[in-house]
């Protein structure tokens, strides 16, 4: 098991640069993931550190020593495939001892090892099949079991699963945190799919035009988007964004989205001041960040909805104003029907102030507003603890549970 | 029956049944009448309307084996102590040319046989392995002026190539290469490279890096990945131009002729050389065309399940 370090990578394809000055640490035993859409340089990062794909400078460093300049096959960092890869003239069986035949292993030693990690990845009853015999899946664990006997230093993961249908990713996904829970290796996978990476990681690399835009676990980059592209990559729906401006009305903040005025803390103006910022801003917020009211409320603003989404669990809810969309979520069925007048306001806790010029979050953190919330939340549960403020949906207390 | 079919269908599938039918019978055709020639007694090879029925005899394959001279008026000749094969030879008023020593003499045709082994085995090879290392280089990796080397090497074939059967004739002269085996692997080769260039390229291209890719994060080396990897998955493309060079070089006909005349003769230009002596004798010809024409046909048949797989038996998702 091992520690990689990535110092200062730059990469060109043409006149195309696809890793602009990466520097990362993966500590050991700690499975990162690489997000971002396509074309973001995850992949070639990744490939780089396998050995697959040159850099033009920088320095990568697995224990420390930097195997930059070493052949692929020297670095010992097991890789797997978005294609799978499999070698379709092996069974299943020499597809599993091929790396180890690298290293000319005891022939004895090959059949141990290839059984036990086929029992692990509960594939021993394919050991004779051929790969063009088996499905998307079982193709899948082979790949991964081809990675894992050789037990190298670190595991490379190419979105592994993106192939697969949505039930069957679902599944591997779970297999792949089981994997990684019992075997401990350094892990980096690529995916441009926010909920993998969320659900896997135990840290998420965010990345962008070849620049990483954020460096943290899923709760950080998900509650403190580090900028406006990391805002609205993580979260589905996405963060509502809106340019907006502050003033100072009655010794409290108010927060302007074209027409809709929402009141803040007045701790903003002094936070904004601090910051220099108080023009050119834009103000995120995730739709359960968003509470609506049925009836009128202190600080609600009248919008109407307009879009009801059903997801089951809760519903998204497009609020208009004007011109204006403010997507919000609720405890399913609460909006009754679109066209429903309803009251909406900001949660100021999960608000997020967004510098326009550069794009940078300006690290505002504000407290809920002080009243007694209703106790029950309309929000899907996220998946840490000690996040009881958040995202709760609001609801006058004679309502609560009508529609859910 | 479990397959469901119109009969609209199955008229269309009796229909094309028929037409494979009667393409086959028009192409094996030829082939019938060398193998049944090549079997015939003399004056039956030559009778019109053709004989179909006849008594087949081994004697047209004695006599393509063997030099033979005419027996003169009154020669005696021990026809009982005489072996079974030249009795038949005696019948026709020859007998089997032998030396001094009294070892039978044999006629051109195996060395020239061999030869022709020599040269399309040889030739063949050589192609099919520069050609598929070339077209490796091309396929995986990025080279200089890739479209115009490879429009240059296919452009060696936009030529007739009897239009420069002289100036090699010269060549050859000068450097000494006439009449000799690896004058003629070299000229066959030098065909077939570029022709194999062109096939094995569209068939590595087919092969997903990936493969070579996971084999090298695997611990082998490059090399080791192609050995391992890329020639198995090639394998059927390597049959099929194999197949196409071989025919090339066995079939060559102009250049042998001009460019071998007995050490290095391949059987093309032989066979029908034999026209000449004599009156012709279609039926030693048609012997010398039948085994002519089996070794392609046992070399196309031993690659026949390469040649029928498709290409698209992996396990990479596209």
């Amino acid at each position: 098991m091992a520690e990689i370090e990535l110092r200062h990578i730059d990469k060109h394809f043409g006149v195309v640069h696809v890793i602009k000055d990466v520097s990362l640490t993966v500590k050991d035993r700690e499975f990162v993931v690489f997000l971002g859409p396509s074309g973001c340089g995850k992949t070639t990062t990744l490939r780089a550190i396998a050995g697959l794909e040159e850099i033009d400078s920088g320095d990568i460093l697995l224990d420390g020593k930097p195997i930059q300049n070493l052949r692929a096959a020297d670095r010992d960092i097991a890789f797997v495939f978005q294609n799978y890869a499999l070698y379709p003239h092996f069974t299943v069986y020499q597809n599993l001892a091929f790396p180890l035949e690298a290293v000319r292993t005891p022939r004895a030693e090959v059949e141990q090892v290839v059984r036990s990690v086929a029992k692990s990845l509960g594939i021993s009853h394919l050991l004779r099949a051929r790969p063009s015999a088996l499905s998307g899946g079982d193709m899948q664990r082979i790949a991964i079991g081809r990675a894992l006997v050789r037990r190298p230093k670190a595991l490379l993961l190419d979105e592994p699963i993106g192939s697969l249908d949505a039930k069957l990713r679902e599944q591997m996904r779970v297999e792949l945190k089981r994997l990684h829970y019992e075997n401990g290796s350094t892990s980096i996978y690529v995916t441009h799919d926010q909920v993998e990476a969320m659900s896997l990681a135990d840290r998420i690399v965010v990345m962008n035009e070849g620049v990483l835009q954020q460096v943290g676990t899923p709760t950080e980059v998900y509650l403190y988007p580090a900028n406006l592209f990391v805002a609205q990559f993580i979260g589905s729906p996405v963060m509502n964004v809106a340019p907006t401006v502050v003033r100072e009305v009655d010794g409290a903040a108010e927060v302007a989205l074209d027409g809709l005025k929402f009141g803040m803390p007045a701790d903003l103006i002094g936070m904004l001041n601090l910051k220099a910022a108080r023009s050119d801003l834009s103000l995120g917020i995730r739709p359960e960040g968003v509470e609506v009211s049925l009836a009128e409320r202190p600080g609600y603003r009248p919008v109407e909805a307009h879009l009801i989404q059903p997801y089951g669990g809760f519903d998204i809810v497009d609020l208009k104003s004007g011109d204006r969309t403010l997507r919000a979520r609720t405890v399913s069925g609460f909006v009754p029907r679109p066209g429903t007048p309803v009251f909406a306001r900001i949660d100021p806790a999960q608000a997020h102030f967004f510098d326009n010029q550069t794009g940078a979050s300006l690290g505002i953190r504000l407290e809920r507003f002080q009243e007694k919330m209703p106790e029950f939340s309309g929000s899907k549960a996220l998946p840490n603890k000690g996040l009881d403020h958040f995202g709760v949906s609001a609801e006058t207390p004679g309502e609560a549970g009508q529609g859910a | 029956m479990a397959v469901v079919s119109s009969s609209g269908q199955r008229l269309g599938n009796r229909v094309a049944i028929a037409a494979v039918v009667v393409i086959t019978i028009i192409f094996l055709l030829p082939i019938y009448w060398i193998g049944s020639t090549a079997f015939k007694p003399r004056n039956l090879a030559t009778t019109a309307p053709p004989t179909i029925v006849f008594q087949p005899e081994i004697s047209p394959f004695v006599k393509l084996f063997t030099k033979r001279v005419q027996l003169k008026p009154n020669e005696k000749i021990d026809v009982a102590n005489a072996p079974w094969w030249e009795q038949m030879i005696f019948a026709g008023g020859e007998r089997i040319s032998r030396t001094g020593k009294g070892e039978i003499q044999l006629s051109g045709y195996p060395d020239r046989f061999i030869n022709s082994l020599i040269v399309a085995i040889t030739s063949t090879v050589l192609a099919v392995g520069m050609g598929t290392i070339t077209a490796y280089g091309f396929s995986r990796f990025k080279v200089k002026g890739e479209a115009d080397l490879l429009f240059f090497i296919l452009s060696t074939r936009m030529l007739p190539p009897i239009v420069v059967a002289i100036p090699m004739f010269l060549m050859y002269r000068a450097a000494g290469l006439n009449d000799s085996h690896l004058g003629l692997i070299i000229l066959y080769t030098a065909f077939n490279v570029s022709f194999a260039v062109w096939l094995m390229k569209g068939f590595i291209d087919e092969i997903p890096r990936e493969y070579e890719e996971a084999a090298l994060v695997d611990g082998y080396t490059r090399l080791e990945a192609f050995r391992k990897i890329v020639l198995p998955e090639a394998a059927t493309g390597i049959a099929a131009t194999a197949v196409f060079c071989f025919i090339t070089a066995w079939n060559e006909y102009a250049f042998a002729l001009i460019l071998t005349n007995k050490k290095a003769q391949t059987a093309p230009p032989f066979i029908p050389s034999q026209i000449g002596s004599g009156l012709p004798d279609w039926t030693v010809i048609a012997a010398g065309t039948f085994l002519f024409l089996l070794p392609v046909a046992i070399f196309t048949f031993l690659l026949r399940n390469h040649l029928l797989r498709g290409m698209s038996f992996g396990a990479i998702r596209k």
